[in-house]
């Protein structure tokens, strides 16, 4: 039985090897795996050893005079104290950690939202409508990703000036100024106008490869407009729809730059939990501890799609 | 049979657009809503960066009222000029620099890691790739932050917060692009021209060098611009990990000047930017052409600019 085996396994493997020698080369075992070491170093210094930094900073003490962190190396001396300080904060009443949590995924979820179905619309548009402009309006989409996130926030942040166009346009219609700034509803559209684009492309990568004549058959058995879009394109497109949901919400959890800008500390998210905790002396082992909180966080939707994204070049 | 169909189909669809609800129901009416709202998005996304710009040559210190046209915050303010202020000069340079080099080490880095990638099959090299890809899903201010606690902490006598710190940040933030662009590529080349390299005797340098990188030549390139124009814009790893003031690149200047009180300048520092950006995607994209004539690399490229 097992000779069986071995005699059908064999040839396989022979066969490969004979058509190497035959063209006299064949690539030492080590060859390919060497163009990966330098990126595998890299990524092991500045990518995996930061979170073990992480960790020990999180885990560790904080010096009682100059209120500089105090990492802590050996995994046993770990102690659980900061952490747990940090974690009594989202418990404890005054909310001032438990508020921007919940508003963060408040923000991230109606953005997300909103980033889907308006980016849905275009897509499709794009995909399936745009005929000879069709260039002209990818090269529109694709420009937010070359104008940086700053400057087009920054952009926003002028016209919702109390003087700025915004206002202007509403004065036309006799509508008193609003201070925009600091207002929730100026955060989610903040948020909305940065990510889309993320959103945008991907489903416009999934709807452009829908055959049409998988829409026509729909209608030929008799499926209305609405219904051959629920029945056929819908669930064609749902790969995209995820791919988007999970690439838009991903950076929005971590986001502190677009409060920042457009909103007030009423409106902060939880990226601004740490980035004002890495500032502030004694607060170390608080932003080490925030920043595992995150990761725990955003982990589910990450491996999820990173699952889904290798499946799908394994299928490719 | 199929042409029976189809002009069959015709009459049907046209009739019943005389009224409402055939208008609605028709398949082939013209979808105006769909196209008002790509309308309102695109000029809604792109206005308000216009404006930004037009706004970098209002002759007043708003930039939110318009009070005539002037060349003050670019040149002629003697002290708060783009051109004049040396604060916005040094960080203009440290931006060139600092995006330059990421450009010049996670490229090669990159590509080399999605060409072995691709090649070596097994179990640490999926999960490399799995941790590369880690890298670039994750949000910006999880790897800041930690790089800012490694170099801070366990790293604080070997590397200082400054220019070498950024950069190193900058290089792992930014690997993970050539990776996917470059291995997408390699997807789609297949192994087929190597092989037949090697049957013709090349040795495996010279099918690397004479075959698959000139096939990779445009992922390499796309990549270099994206990284580029990304470094560029980066302003969350490269602030944390800024040391005295003269590390600050354009974007982190912009950041803090956008939360105290922004003048044009802002807006004309900004506009540098993103001349800056668009130059490195123009000059990609002669670069390309160049190389590559026909249309189907085209297309592809079109692709690329998906990620």
């Amino acid at each position: 039985m097992a000779s069986g085996t071995q005699t059908v396994t064999r040839p396989g493997r022979r066969g490969r090897r004979d058509a190497r020698e035959r063209s006299g080369v064949s690539y030492p075992r080590w060859y390919w795996p060497s163009f990966t070491f330098p990126g595998i170093l890299w990524l092991a210094a500045l990518f995996v050893l930061p979170f073990y930094v992480v960790l020990s900073v999180a885990f560790g003490t904080v010096d009682p005079l100059f209120r500089l962190p105090l990492p802590v190396y050996q995994p046993w001396w770990w102690s659980l104290d900061t952490f747990q300080t940090t974690l009594e904060k989202f418990t404890s009443g005054d909310r001032i950690y438990l508020d921007p949590l919940i508003r963060t995924l408040v923000y991230v979820g109606l953005s997300s939202l909103i980033c889907l179905v308006l980016g849905y619309a275009v897509a499709y548009y794009t995909a399936r409508y745009a005929g000879r402009w069709r260039w002209l309006i990818l090269v529109l989409l694709i420009s937010p990703f070359w104008i940086s996130y700053l400057m087009r926030i920054y952009a926003w942040q002028s016209l919702l000036q109390p003087d700025g166009y915004v206002n202007d346009a509403l004065g036309v219609v006799g509508v008193a100024p609003i201070i925009w700034i600091g207002r929730p509803v100026t955060v989610v559209l903040g948020l909305v106008y940065g990510y889309i684009p993320f959103m945008i492309l991907p489903l416009f990568g999934f709807l452009d490869r829908i055959d049409q004549h998988l829409l026509e058959a729909g209608r030929d058995l008799g499926a209305g407009s609405f219904q051959t879009f629920r029945r056929v394109t819908l669930p064609l497109s749902k790969p995209g729809i995820i791919a988007g949901l999970v690439i838009v919400s991903l950076p929005m959890f971590g986001d502190y730059f677009t409060n920042n800008l457009l909103g007030s500390t009423s409106t902060s998210m939880y990226g601004n939990l740490i980035d004002s905790a890495v500032g502030q002396a004694g607060q170390g082992p608080e932003a080490g501890s925030l920043v595992l909180i995150l990761i725990v966080l955003v982990m589910i939707p990450m491996l999820y799609y990173l699952r889904s994204t290798r499946r799908s070049t394994e299928a490719a | 049979m199929s042409d029976a169909t189809l002009t069959r189909e015709r009459p049907i669809a046209v009739a019943p657009a005389r009224t409402a609800t055939g208008w609605f129901r028709n398949p082939w009416r013209k979808p105006r809503f769909l196209q008002a709202v790509t309308i309102g998005y695109l000029a809604w996304s792109i206005l308000p960066v216009i404006i930004a710009i037009v706004f970098s040559f209002n002759n007043g210190r708003s930039r939110s009222t318009w009070q005539g046209f002037s060349l003050r915050w670019w040149y002629q303010d003697p002290f708060d000029s783009v051109w004049h202020d040396p604060a916005l000069r040094t960080a203009m340079f440290q931006t060139l620099r600092l995006s330059t080099l990421t450009v010049l080490l996670a490229v090669p880095l990159g590509t080399a890691f999605a060409i072995g990638i691709d090649r070596w099959h097994g179990r640490p090299a999926s999960s490399a790739n799995f941790f590369m890809l880690f890298s670039f899903v994750m949000p910006e201010i999880i790897l800041g932050v930690s790089l800012f606690l490694l170099f801070t902490n366990l790293l604080e006598n070997a590397v200082r917060l400054g220019t070498t710190a950024q950069f190193l940040g900058l290089v792992t933030f930014q690997m993970s692009y050539p990776v996917i662009i470059v291995r997408a590529r390699l997807l789609s080349i297949g192994p087929e021209y190597e092989e037949a390299a090697m049957d013709l005797g090349a040795p495996p340098s010279q099918s690397l060098r004479r075959v698959l990188l000139p096939l990779l030549g445009p992922a390499i390139l796309a990549s270099a611009a994206l990284v580029f124009a990304d470094s560029v814009d980066d302003f969350v790893t490269v602030r944390y990990l800024s040391g005295p003031a003269s590390s600050e690149p354009l974007s982190v200047k912009i950041y803090s000047a956008a939360r105290a009180s922004p003048t044009p300048a802002v807006n004309a520092a900004a506009t540098i930017m993103l001349i800056t950006t668009l130059g490195a995607i123009a000059l990609a994209w002669l670069v390309f052409r160049r190389i590559t004539r026909n249309r189907g690399e085209a297309v592809s490229a079109a692709g690329l600019a998906e990620f």
